[in-house]
């Protein structure tokens, strides 16, 4: 079955439109909005969680969109093997809703960092990274004040002896756990990244390098 | 009527930036003897509640279900009753 595109809209989300632009626009995918209040994803297979400031960041990020009516929805359909992408504010909603492991904390900068920064694909072997090559080295934006990925010990471990790990930072912008950038689930159906690949798939925009993340999702339905 | 007074800070074990910028400012002023600084949230809940047991209860599963993220953060709790009108 072709990929049917659902782009969650949350209040304070607003990197949703790009991600819908580029699912629908470049890639060619179905794509449709989720209303954060929708009780249902409806006919949609594939779930994108996108950037922004979710509730307005308040208390943590992503702790109150956890919560939004639609949210009971995608955490069963992930947890059913429905495939689900956060970026960004998205990825921060998938660990506050336990659907991926660990925390994004504060960069340790303290500051919100926002530039081009190069990744490696570590792992090239999952639906997320298909059309990468092993240890690629690509060029995608990241936008964010909360980007430190933090685990305990026992995760991390876990994290590296499954392969989990999708994406990591050559020049580390947040002070994350061995440069992670991205990360699947156990069950590689969920991934979280920070970098925005919705930002750097068209060359007008400076760069096309996050394109094949969105056809290695979408292609993996045909 | 009680009132849960919580303080939630980020986990001994892991960096607290914010809290070590203002150490390293306080120290700058003069302030030798303070040796670690940690910055929190606070948070106060007024709970309708039976008991104190009851408010402490109901506090420990809201820090644990939505205001602390236990991955990196701790909590801590203080039941007081609400002068007058219980």
């Amino acid at each position: 079955m072709p990929a049917k595109a659902g782009v969650v809209v949350f209040p304070g989300s607003n990197c949703d439109h790009d991600l819908y632009h580029v699912l629908k626009n470049v890639i060619g995918a179905d794509t449709e909005f989720l209303w954060h209040k929708d009780g249902s994803i409806g006919d949609r297979n594939l779930i994108f969680l996108p950037g922004g400031f979710s509730y307005g960041d308040y208390l943590r990020c992503g702790a109150i969109a956890r919560f939004s009516p639609i949210m009971k929805d995608v955490v069963r359909f992930a947890n059913s093997g429905g495939v689900v992408v956060g970026i960004c504010n998205g990825f921060q909603v998938l660990c506050e809703a336990g659907l991926l492991p660990g925390a994004l904390l504060v960069n340790e900068s303290l500051q919100f960092v926002c530039r081009t920064v190069t990744l490696k694909v570590e792992n090239n072997k999952s639906i997320f990274t298909a059309d990468y090559g092993i240890k690629e080295e690509i060029s995608i934006p990241v936008a964010h004040g909360e980007g430190n990925y933090f685990c305990d010990d026992d995760t991390l471990q876990d994290l590296i002896s499954n392969n989990q790990i999708l994406l990591t930072y050559s020049d580390n912008p947040n002070g994350s756990l061995m440069n992670i950038a991205g990360i699947q689930n156990r069950n590689r159906n969920v991934m979280g990244l920070m970098p925005h690949p919705e930002r750097a798939s068209e060359q007008v925009l400076g760069g096309t390098d996050g394109r094949a993340f969105f056809t290695s999702i979408v292609s993996s339905f045909d | 009527m009680y009132k849960s007074k919580i303080s939630i800070s980020v986990r001994k074990n892991i960096l607290d930036p914010q809290g070590k910028a203002v150490e390293h400012s306080l120290k700058s002023m003069g302030f030798g003897a303070i040796l670690d600084t940690r910055i929190g949230k606070y948070i106060e809940l007024t709970i309708d509640a039976g008991s104190e047991e009851e408010a402490r209860k109901l506090s420990e599963d809201a820090c644990r279900k939505l205001l602390a993220n236990p991955v990196m953060e701790d909590f801590s709790i203080t039941v007081e009753k609400e002068g007058g009108k219980s």
